[in-house]
């Protein structure tokens, strides 16, 4: 089809239609009322339009383009370039050849002779940069969110520029109720809509920390957002707080941000957070010095309190100018106030431009590279993150309660406190518990994920990689402490990617009340309903629970580490070739595997060897009553799952109880145990069968280079093992969940689609 | 000489010591008695369950004296004893006498450079040697194994090994997101890929050439030939012993071109010594007769100079037309005194804590450490694929040949072959490579880092650490192809300094032969092989790889040896844990194998059992 044609037609239209939507609103002033609930029928060709795509344009198209659409993967396709050449930093000389699909949602690479596929979610582009013209043709760079970083070298250049201007117009949408989660179908109906968004309820998260209690109270005044309209609905804060403390304190703080309460560690000791004071030079507000005095006196042990800015004390000075600032000592009794000087979201966003701009470096020489990440002041900036999170824990650890803020307290305030209480609680180091700190100190309480992560059109200068920091800090604390985790370094990423995605509504919008009003949980789907169907995979196989109440991160510059795995994830070439973690997983689910068969087999064992015994008796007592009736062994398939966080919370007591009970003790062996498997099955006949259905030995992961649907596999493709015959298959090939006969928990486990087939045959 | 006369002070009481590093700020000093021993210093709190300092003299690389004064008169004062395991340790002693006894004893006792009074000499195993380790490698059995193709050390490679591994040009597929690359890639690198596709050329061809046929010679035997080379060599069989002399004369030092290794595919990598600048000497005859011997069916070799463009000779083109000559300089100074140079950056950097994150980059990218260790990957790599893809042979030499010369040829052996990944395998390769081959571990080793660089002589080095930290770089990207864990390379680089063991010492063989080393000490060897201690040095992980094993040599892929470097400044105790983790993990997983497949035939014959009993029932 004519794509020019097509898509200056498109921009006329949609010039015509809707003259706001060139305008960069932010997200602040849309409430959605003014906004059109998107058309879930708006359908071309049987497939959802894009989410721009006015109905004036779908009609128009429909009548300029009688062709039949072209289809890839099932998604329609509205462009496609063949013979284009993908170009990637390593591999400059050799360009791998192939077609490029451009789809609604994806740009999709595909390299015929390989079998090899590019997919890049239009979500996670970041940037689009037509080159100037080569002799091949015309490149177009693509840099991802991700870190991932393509050139395609497009033979026509008129072809290029369709590409780059619908890419222009479809990576970053003007609005945000064009999202892509707002379409986002998952593949699969293995779980609802509603799946994950009730895992997480603030008060219990509080409950948790046995809030309320004496000292801590619910406030009830900011239900319809009226303290605060970036802060949840519940706040805690001191009993001894009054109305009018709150409300002059909300209204001392910028944004209304006061004072309230994000953890309370077991000694008393409290983490609150809060946006700077509307200080100036003078201006001082006595309920706001009541209000620090009231957190204050919730712990006893110790007559102060520490007020922590995590601001360089330079950028709080500037601030008094413009009447904002920081708390005056001499008015605050009893606090001791500290600087800490973490860089604002300008610097970190130039920082991570410098430290991708030295990953980019053309065949760089080693000191090349690590001059470039000098000058980049990532790791510095890490690092001071880390010592100001540092600093609020061993505070809090040694009883002294902290007060948290920055400017307005959702960006440097949400990344310290939230690391604060990863190094306090080991809660917080388990996947849920993860989940729940993003939930509270960064969903609940506010931050801007829309501009930092540039979900929609707006200022460059709101984007910043303050989550991406976050997550980086927390792999520092793995690197240092692994078996304090209980999750992996997959688990960062896929929540990096989802933050960037909004391929799910988790993080869409910018505080609690945003989500509400775009009604996210009944229009989109939760990240954590979907984690929660692939929590084995981010599992760390290393991790012992319960190991250390606190752990202290090490701030020496040497043990501050370049994440490699983060940014330079797609340079296929560069990381281990034998990678650790992946091998580890593997082996930790083969011994699953392996301790619920000998489970399986010990109580087979058991059952019969009673029946050998009860039977001798019975020749004995020739008594002829047929006791052994058979009880069909289940070989069920997945029950039919209507919400899954019954699975997510059985997986992840399971995970952690894996560790703790060995069931091979023979003690374990009960006879309580041995009755119930009488009662079951002692026929010896499905025992061949039992036997099959469990692989002793998993093929090795070495040297498989491909999945039997030659689908080839790289650094980043999942390899998954069938639990049945133990060999390796990629994440397309292995969909079917079974419990296997051979096992005893009867736990659905992976199983590739042939070993599906037969076990459905024997089971009819 | 008798020790005690350099020992003044034998033992002392009330000594204090203090860890300045900041790993031991927890524990504040212990006080404890000083002995002085001929080979040891020895500190005990002479405590129930406390510990003991254990230093050998040997370890300790510099001492620095701190007195005291009060009032111009000398009152005691701190000894800091910075040690060549990178350890810094401070006596605190409140006499005047005894501290300038102590800290004078202890640089004479440290200073001692006659071999036969060092601790190997005197030291006697407390358990039965199973093997000795001195005859375990014999180099005429070792050639023969590589002549034969027989795996060396360990278990034999199946031939198979390399096939799978592409030529350069069709493996740079490489792809993004979803796309696969399969097959390693030799050279990630750009530039280094340029310089491998340019090396190969348009030959392309990968057929071997197996024409040359050798054979041992002991012309060395009293190393009048080389002083530097051991007794048993490797020589092209048509070569005579005559040629070998002239050959000698023609090359530095004499270490005339000598087998190092055969690839599975014939191709044969060499080693030598640069070509002597001699006014007059234009060529020698009988070094192109080696090299062309060498060459046998193949139409090129490659002639590899690891010391740097312009600093040492290399063969001319004339007289070598089928020879490629090839530059892989591993540092830029050319000598084994920068590599020290370089290192005691590195650790004097690492030793810093309390500096500031830029400060600390700086100071790593300064020390020019990481450098080396790329280099030294790329020069081995370049090496490797012309033996592994051209199937041509190569000579490497650079200057003496005698430190980056076996870097380049060992971590060749450890990439193209998986014997030399296992315990043995890098035993017989040090043995063949570094010990026999004639690296002067005595000259390179008696200064380390902290010695300042006035004081250290022209000939301290520090080539086998920089080979080590290689090997940890392999490590790291195949953490599962190799044997042995990092602690046995943390283990060598300790003996290579200070040992009960006679393993390192000395310059070269003919050295520990006038000296009679192999049967007046204990070899190192003899110790490791024990299977109890063998038992602690092994890689849990391990699951031979008969391939090939492509490093990546971006400077992103390196990784600082902080095991190593950082391993009294920094908690290494996590890296223990996570050790003991994967092992409990993996033994764990073996057991329930066993148990299940145990379980599984007690359940069929019990299944059986119950087969015929309920048949029984059924027709009684």
């Amino acid at each position: 089809m004519d794509f020019t044609r097509f898509m200056n037609k498109f921009n006329e239209i949609e010039r015509q239609l809707s003259p706001t939507s060139a305008l960069r609103l932010s997200f602040d002033n849309i409430s959605p009322e003014t906004e059109e609930p998107p058309d879930g029928n708006k359908r071309l060709w049987g497939v959802p339009v894009p989410p721009f795509v006015s109905d004036k344009v779908v009609s128009w198209i429909e009548e300029e383009f009688t062709e039949a659409p072209v289809f890839y993967n099932g998604n329609c396709v509205l462009k496609k370039v063949e013979s284009v050449r993908m170009i990637d930093r390593y591999n400059t000389k050799n360009p791998t050849v192939g077609t490029l699909y451009l789809t609604a949602t994806h740009l999709i690479f595909v390299e015929p002779e390989s079998n090899k596929e590019t997919w890049i979610l239009h979500m996670h582009v970041a940037s689009i940069e037509k080159l100037p013209l080569s002799t091949t043709g015309s490149p177009l760079l693509i840099r991802c969110k991700t870190f991932l970083s393509v050139t395609f070298v497009i033979p026509k250049d008129s072809e290029c520029h369709d590409v780059y201007t619908s890419l222009l117009k479809l990576f970053q949408p003007v609005s945000i109720n064009k999202l892509y989660c707002f379409n986002y179908q998952p593949a699969k109906d293995d779980y609802p809509k509603s799946a994950g968004w009730d895992f997480f309820k603030l008060e219990a998260e509080f409950k948790h920390l046995l809030v309320p209690n004496d000292n801590w109270t619910l406030c009830s005044m900011n239900e319809k957002y009226e303290l605060c309209d970036t802060y949840p609905r519940q706040i805690y804060v001191p009993k001894e707080a009054t109305t009018l403390m709150l409300i002059s304190s909300s209204r001392f703080r910028s944004k209304g941000r006061l004072p309230a309460l994000t953890y309370l560690h077991n000694n008393k000791a409290s983490i609150c957070r809060c946006s700077q004071p509307l200080s100036g030079f003078s201006a001082r507000c006595l309920e706001d010095e009541q209000m620090l005095e009231a957190i204050r006196k919730t712990n006893t042990n110790t007559d102060y309190m520490y007020v922590v800015d995590t601001r360089p004390r330079i950028n709080a000075m500037a601030n008094r100018a413009a009447g904002k600032g920081y708390e005056n000592e001499a008015f605050y009794e009893n606090i001791k106030f500290h600087f800490l000087g973490i860089e604002n979201i300008h610097v970190q966003r130039a920082s991570l431009q410098k430290v991708l701009e030295a990953c980019e470096q053309k065949s760089p020489t080693m000191s090349a590279f690590l001059n470039a990440l000098e000058s980049s002041g990532w790791l510095k900036h890490i690092r001071s993150i880390l010592d100001t999170s540092s600093f609020i824990a061993n505070a809090v650890d040694k009883g002294v309660s902290v007060v948290v803020h920055c400017s307005d307290g959702w960006d440097r305030t949400a990344q310290v406190c939230s690391l604060a209480q990863l190094m306090l609680n080991p809660y917080y180091r388990t996947i849920k518990g993860f989940q729940a700190l993003i939930e509270k100190d960064w969903l609940a309480f506010g931050h801007k994920f829309s501009e930092r992560c540039g979900h929609i059109q707006t200022d460059a200068k709101e984007v910043s990689p303050i989550f991406t920091q976050f997550l980086d800090c927390t792999w520092q604390l793995m690197s240092q402490r692994s078996e304090a985790f209980e999750f992996n370094e997959r688990f960062l990423l896929i929540l990096h990617d989802h933050v960037h995605s909004c391929q799910f509504g988790t993080f869409v919008g910018n505080c609690e009340k945003d989500r509400l009003d775009l009604k996210l949980a009944e229009r989109t789907f939760s990240l954590w309903g979907f984690m929660a169907n692939h929590l084995n995979e981010y599992i760390n196989p290393l991790y012992k629970p319960n190991v250390d109440e606190a752990i202290k991160a090490n701030l020496a510059p040497q043990c501050i580490k370049f994440w490699r795995g983060m940014y330079c994830r797609f340079e296929s070439g560069i990381h281990p070739r034998e990678p650790l973690g992946d091998l580890l997983l593997d082996s930790k689910e083969h011994t699953n595997s392996l301790e619920d068969h000998v489970q399986h087999l010990s109580k087979r064992i058991a059952s019969f060897k009673s029946y050998i015994s009860k039977s001798a008796k019975k020749l004995q007592d020739a008594t002829s009553t047929n006791t052994t009736k058979v009880a069909k062994e289940v070989t069920s398939t997945p029950n039919e799952i209507n919400d899954n966080k019954y699975n997510y919370d059985k997986k992840l007591s399971e995970l952690s109880a894996a560790d703790d009970d060995h069931p091979l003790k023979a003690n374990n062996m009960s006879f309580a145990n041995l009755s119930l498997s009488a009662e079951q099955s002692s026929t010896p006949q499905t025992l061949p069968d039992e036997i099959e259905s469990v692989a002793i030995d998993w093929k090795p992961m070495r040297n498989v280079t491909a999945c039997s649907c030659s689908t080839p596999f790289d650094q980043f493709s999942k390899k998954t093992h069938c639990w049945r015959c133990g060999d390796i298959f990629c994440e397309r090939c292995i969909d079917k969940n079974v419990s296997l006969p051979g096992h005893d928990s009867g736990k659905p486990v992976p199983v590739c689609r042939g070993c599906f087939r037969q076990m459905q045959k024997q089971s009819p | 000489m008798e020790f005690a006369d350099l020992i003044k002070t034998p033992k002392l009481d009330g000594v204090f010591l203090h860890d300045p590093q900041p790993q031991q700020h927890a524990n504040p000093a212990t006080v404890g008695t000083l002995c002085i021993t001929g080979h040891h210093l020895l500190l005990s709190a002479r405590q129930e369950n406390s510990q003991e300092l254990w230093l050998l003299h040997k370890d300790i690389d510099c001492v620095e004296k701190k007195p005291s004064m009060s009032q111009n008169v000398v009152v005691g004062g701190i000894i800091t004893l910075k040690c060549k395991d990178l350890r810094i340790i401070s006596l605190e002693i409140k006499y005047a006498k005894e501290f300038l006894n102590v800290s004078s004893s202890l640089e004479a006792l440290s200073a001692i450079q006659n071999a036969e009074l060092l601790y190997p000499f005197f030291y006697r195993p407390m358990y039965s040697i199973l093997e000795d380790g001195y005859t375990m490698f014999r180099p005429e059995l070792e050639f023969a194994k590589l002549i034969s193709g027989v795996g060396m050390g360990g278990v034999s490679s199946p031939n198979v090994a390399n096939i799978t591994i592409c030529m350069p040009s069709t493996s740079s597929t490489s792809s993004v997101c979803a796309g696969a690359v399969s097959i390693p890639h030799p050279l990630q690198n750009g530039f280094a890929l340029d310089a491998a596709s340019a090396l190969v050329g348009g030959s392309g061809c990968g057929a071997a050439a197996p024409a040359c046929e050798w054979r041992v010679t002991n012309i060395n035997k009293d190393f009048s030939v080389c002083a530097t080379y051991g007794a048993t060599l490797i020589v092209p069989k048509a070569i005579t012993d005559e040629q070998i002399v002239l050959s000698a004369s023609f090359r530095d030092g004499g270490r005339f071109p000598v087998l190092s290794y055969r690839h599975d595919n014939g191709a044969t990598l060499m080693r030598s010594s640069q070509p002597l600048s001699i006014q007059g000497i234009k060529r020698c005859r009988a070094d192109e007769a080696i090299l062309n011997l060498v060459l046998g069916r193949s139409k090129k070799g490659f002639i590899v100079d690891t010391w740097g463009k312009g600093k040492s000779n290399t063969e001319t083109d004339l007289h070598y037309s089928q020879w490629k000559k090839v530059n892989r300089s591993i540092g830029n100074v050319s000598s084994p005194a920068s590599i020290l140079d370089s290192f005691a950056k590195l650790i004097d950097a690492c030793n810093d804590t309390g500096c500031s994150t830029d400060k600390w980059l700086s100071r790593l990218e300064g020390s020019g450490w990481l450098s080396l260790v790329l280099n030294s990957l790329n020069a081995s790599c370049v090496v490797a694929q012309c033996l592994d893809q051209e199937g041509s042979p190569v000579l490497v030499h650079g200057a003496k040949g005698l430190d980056s010369t076996l870097i380049v040829t060992s971590l060749v052996q450890i990439i193209l072959n998986p014997d030399c990944r296992t315990v043995r395998g890098l035993q017989a390769l040090i043995e063949r490579e570094w010990i026999q081959a004639g690296h002067p571990f005595a000259s390179r080793h008696r200064y380390s880092c902290y010695t300042p660089h006035q004081t250290r002589n022209k000939t301290s080095g520090a080539t086998f650490v920089l080979f080590l930290d290689c090997i940890y770089q392999l490590f790291t990207q195949f953490p599962c192809s190799f044997e042995f864990s990092t602690q046995l390379l943390i283990l060598l680089f300790e003996h290579s300094y200070f040992s009960q063991y006679g393993t390192f010492l000395c310059d070269s063989e003919r050295e520990r032969h006038e000296l009679n080393v192999h049967t007046r000490t204990t070899s190192l060897w003899s110790y490791l092989n024990r299977p109890d201690v063998l038992q602690t040095l092994l890689n849990p992980l391990y699951e031979p790889n008969a391939n090939v094993i492509w490093p990546s040599v971006a400077p992103i892929s390196l990784e600082l040896w902080s095991e190593l470097y950082l391993r009294w400044v920094i908690d290494q105790r996590s890296v223990a844990t996570v050790m003991s983790q994967i092992q409990e993990l993996v033994t764990r997983e073996k057991e329930l194998r066993t148990q299940a497949l145990k379980l599984r035939k007690q359940a069929l014959e019990l299944g059986q059992e119950v087969s015929a009993l309920m048949y029984n029932a059924d027709t009684a």
